[in-house]
């Protein structure tokens, strides 16, 4: 492992190295660049020693997939935060407010109202069921070789698709605002992940996404008031001006949307029909509940109340994160938007694509040290979120399918362990291999994918393994299976992939957001086929209800905190 | 691996603790409760965006740009974070406090 680790960090210094003689060669970017680089620098040296200090304190599976069960709930409320807030939502969400004005906000409500619902009726159940992934709780009472098969398979296609996304968005992201070849960028991201994972586990993977999301809450802070100050903080004149600023923008969005007289605070044509609106809807909201990562989490805390502490406060850095983003939205509208500097006038875009959004404005309102800091920090962003991805990833692998599926859960911890790391670098080979394979194609669907697959295989079957006494290892199977299939094969034939992505005139489903099928098919299948199921195996299922409803409501039983 | 062998014994004192049934009760109406608040909030919402969008562009007031949709919109994320609030400091206090109980009584 030390040779694996010591070949890693040389390939990683090596493409260093080389990046900065490529800021060299660039020569009119290269003074922002270098700031930016800096940052970037300190970053990983930080995070670096974080994950040296981490591998020291990692021995057991305990400490691997879940810090030893540790964490505070104020340090796992902010790590929970580092995890969600993808670069995806920073730049993402922020682009579509300037883009397209108050659509952005309805993604943002979308993302954030899952957590009140994970609140009060999974998180402390999660907690209380089980030790390292969402697959203990489906098995505590089903039938472990196909429940663990399948959840691993919802684990696995939700974080590949989820790390090809970030892969692809982090790789672009990095040739603009560093001056690195594609290609470099998207293997530094996942050496860096590999290292991060493989040899601090969750510990470091904790400690990378606490520091991230401390600086990215203080830099979007930072870009939201300067925003706001620029019309005195009065909110009025704020958007009176974005309103005004929008006649004189070079964007091609913005000039279709003064053409045609539209209003950009009130939502536009981004949800067109009812059916996808609630289809949207139920992805986002009930996604968040079905990703792997996320639940991971709270096997992190040493108890149920810690647990809940954690969403609280997460849910508190959330939403105060999208305020952030739909003032920053709007700020980049206002001082952005009219600024030719900003503008690529031949595509009707911002410089480097609209998602630049948040990096221009905080040049406009911070200038190069303020661009440099938040382009570090958006590169933290990343790296924070891939890590977490790739930890839950390996976990389904070494956890779920090789110690419990094939072992059988006889495996002693050194050799799992052994396993998951080997796991990490797998995951990661992969996703650097796609992230490669994927660059020039449109990847805008994969996250949307993942939350809808989260929200139709992995929801449903944890879901009701909790509440519903009823469920059967056949039910849970059929629905699951129906779930993730029947989302695959709607999104592969709607538009964003059958016409965007593979270039065919018309998409054979006529929606883009499968959610509202392919959830209720597999809840309609677990029903189903768990009360058509009369086997002695499903009533044995079904006794065992009771001894998880004492464990969950109490928390008898439950995995503690380890000692040391 | 999972399933420790919990003593069938003490599972059965438990269940058949008056505490339990009342935690369990009173913990499921109140977390369903705050679901269904959630909810009734984010899909009235939904669909007011899917059916009558215009309705969010109304200003708030003549003189003014801003829509009611802006301050509905902070006013939905904000609800979300005071619905946890409000959930974990019950079930902090009144709900562990009852389960500290349940487990002191059926030792």
């Amino acid at each position: 492992m030390m040779r694996l680790s010591g070949t890693l960090l040389a390939a990683l210094l090596g493409f260093w190295s080389s990046v900065g003689w490529a800021a060299d060669a660039a020569k009119p970017e290269s003074s922002l660049n270098m700031t930016a680089i800096i940052m970037f620098f300190i970053f990983v040296a930080v995070t670096l020693g974080i994950t040296y200090w981490a591998a020291s304190q990692t021995k057991t599976t305990k400490d691997f997939y879940a810090a030893g069960g540790g964490i505070t709930g104020f340090q796992n409320g902010l790590a929970i935060a580092g995890d969600y807030m993808s670069a995806a939502s920073f730049l993402g969400i922020s682009a579509m407010v300037f883009a397209k004005g108050y659509d952005g906000l309805i993604y943002s409500i979308g993302f954030l109202v899952g957590w009140p619902v994970i609140l009060f009726l999974m998180a402390e159940q999660l907690r209380n069921l089980g030790r390292y992934t969402f697959a203990d709780i489906v098995s505590f009472r089903l039938s472990r070789v196909p429940i663990r098969t399948l959840s691993a398979m919802g684990t696995l296609f939700t974080v590949i698709l989820y790390l090809i996304a970030q892969m692809v968005g982090a790789g672009q992201l990095i040739r603009t605002l560093f001056g690195l070849p594609y290609e470099y960028a998207v293997v530094s991201v996942g050496a860096l992940m590999i290292l991060y994972v493989a040899f601090g586990g969750m510990i470091a993977t904790t400690w990378v996404q606490i520091i991230k999301a401390v600086l990215l809450l203080t830099g979007a802070t930072f870009i939201a008031l300067s925003a706001l100050n620029h019309t005195g903080f009065d909110i009025e004149l704020f958007f009176r001006t974005a309103l005004e600023s929008i006649k004189s923008s070079g964007l091609a969005d913005h000039k279709k949307a003064v053409a045609e007289n539209k209003d950009i605070f009130a939502p536009g044509g981004l949800v067109t029909d009812p059916v996808s609106a609630i289809s949207l809807g139920l992805a986002l909201m009930f996604g968040t509940a079905g990703l792997p990562h996320i639940l991971m989490r709270f096997f992190t805390v040493p108890n149920a109340k810690e647990a809940r502490k954690s969403v609280f406060y997460a849910t508190g850095f959330i939403g105060y994160f999208y305020i952030l983003t739909f003032i920053i939205g709007f700020g980049a509208v206002m001082m952005v938007a009219p600024n030719p500097q900003y503008i690529d006038a031949a595509k009707g875009t911002l410089m480097g694509g609209n998602n630049m959004a948040a990096i221009h404005l905080a040049h406009a309102t911070g200038g190069d040290l303020f661009l440099g800091f938040i382009s570090a920090v958006a590169f933290a962003t990343i790296l924070a979120v891939v890590s977490g991805l790739t930890l839950a990833g390996a976990s389904a692998v070494s956890h779920d399918i090789f110690a419990n599926a094939i072992r059988g859960g006889r495996v002693d911890e050194r050799t799992e362990v052994r396993v998951s790391k080997f796991a990490a670098l797998g995951i990661g080979m992969i996703a650097i291999y796609l992230g490669i394979q994927f660059e020039k194609q449109n990847v805008a669907f994969m996250v949307g994918l993942a939350f809808a697959i989260a929200a139709s295989a992995n929801f449903p079957i944890l879901f009701l393994s909790i509440h519903w006494k009823n469920l059967t290892t056949r039910g849970a199977v059929v629905g699951g299976t129906l779930g993730l299939v029947t989302t695959v094969v709607m999104v592969v034939l709607s538009k964003t992939v059958w016409v965007d992505v593979l270039g065919n005139k018309t998409a054979l489903f006529p929606y883009k957001d499968p959610a509202i099928f392919s959830m209720t098919l597999a809840f309609l299948g677990c029903w189903v086929f768990s009360k058509l199921d009369n086997s002695p195996q499903a009533a044995a299922e079904r006794a065992l209800f009771e001894a998880q409803s004492v464990r969950c409501e109490s928390g008898i039983g439950a995995a503690g905190a380890a000692k040391h | 691996m999972n399933n420790d062998p919990v003593d069938s014994q003490l599972i059965q004192r438990i269940k058949e603790n008056p505490k339990y049934k009342e935690l369990v009760a009173k913990r499921a109406g109140f977390a369903w409760f705050l679901s269904i608040i959630m909810l009734v909030i984010y899909y009235a919402f939904i669909v007011l965006v899917a059916f009558m969008p215009k309705s969010l562009g109304t200003k708030i007031s003549p003189d003014s740009v801003i829509s009611v949709g802006i301050p509905l919109g902070v006013l939905i994320i904000v609800m979300a974070f005071i619905l946890t609030g409000i959930y974990v400091s019950r079930a902090n206090g009144q709900f562990d406090e009852l389960t500290r109980q349940i487990k002191e009584e059926t030792k």
